[in-house]
């Protein structure tokens, strides 16, 4: 972002949000690429104690920087107060882990032989999506494309809501309630309680 | 002399004012919040201006004279 210095690598990881969702549209098993995006920010939390994912890596975010900032698709307004508050960042955390929950018992359903492969993707928890040619068949059990579908569907859900308060407000808007920033910063103020930080 | 100032309660360490910060003046502590080192601290604003929880501002500070 600052002009004048050579760019690192992983600024450029704002193209892979675009590729995974590219990717995901042909075929659902690509979905499971979108793990790297749960586990990686956990890793450095849990491992490191720090938001280095965030502060970095984060594709999501740079994709609505490179949108809201170098494209001008935002009104780059500030969001209301409540949207960076504890209990509604921490209250979209519980409920966005509730979905993810969910959607991981869809899944076993299907691997249990109790419920069957559904070919869509449901779009903010509510809207089902034909979604039928992203997948016929591979070699592995429908309960692995169960989940793809189901995964595929957060994404997609969370991305679009990042997009909506991109445009509406500042560009990184969703940085403020994005669940994985929550838990892993709550995670780092944990590790950080036990060896206070200084002020 | 104009010099930003974080909320650390609000703060939700994304890391986006550290990345604009021309003097490289903020760090993001133990991924808990933004660190302003005031003594590097220009007050341009640019880490205001990306913030997008509103908790980094600059702010006008008096400067004591001995």
């Amino acid at each position: 972002m600052k002009k004048g210095r050579k760019k690192h690598w992983y600024e450029y990881l704002w193209i892979w949000t675009i590729v995974y969702f590219a990717l995901g549209f042909f075929n659902i098993l690509f979905a499971w690429l979108g793990m790297i995006d749960f586990i990686l920010p956990l890793i450095f939390a849990i491992v490191g104690g720090n938001k280095w994912f965030c502060n970095h890596m984060c594709g999501r975010g740079q994709l609505f920087w490179v949108l809201g900032r170098n494209m001008k698709c935002s009104r780059r307004k500030p969001s209301p107060k409540w949207i960076a508050s504890k209990w509604f960042r921490y209250g979209f955390l519980a409920f966005f882990l509730t979905m993810f929950g969910t959607m991981v018992f869809q899944t076993y359903l299907v691997f249990s032989g109790a419920g069957t492969l559904r070919k869509a993707i449901k779009l903010f928890w509510t809207f089902k999506v034909p979604w039928q040619w992203a997948y016929n068949g591979s070699v592995f059990p429908d309960w692995v494309a169960q989940f793809g579908f189901g995964f595929y569907s957060l994404m997609l859900t969370s991305t679009l809501i990042g997009l909506i308060v991109m445009a509406l407000y500042k560009e990184r808007t969703w940085c403020s309630f994005c669940p994985m920033g929550t838990m892993t910063q709550g995670i780092c103020k944990l590790k950080a309680g036990k060896t206070k930080p200084e002020a | 002399m104009r010099k930003a100032e974080n909320d650390r309660n609000r703060c939700v360490a994304c890391g986006l004012c550290a990345l604009r910060c021309p003097r490289e003046a903020i760090e993001i502590r133990k991924g808990c919040y933004a660190f302003v080192d005031i003594t590097k601290c220009v007050g341009c604003g640019l880490c205001e201006d990306a913030c997008p929880t509103g908790s980094i501002k600059v702010k006008e500070y008096e400067v004591a004279r001995v």
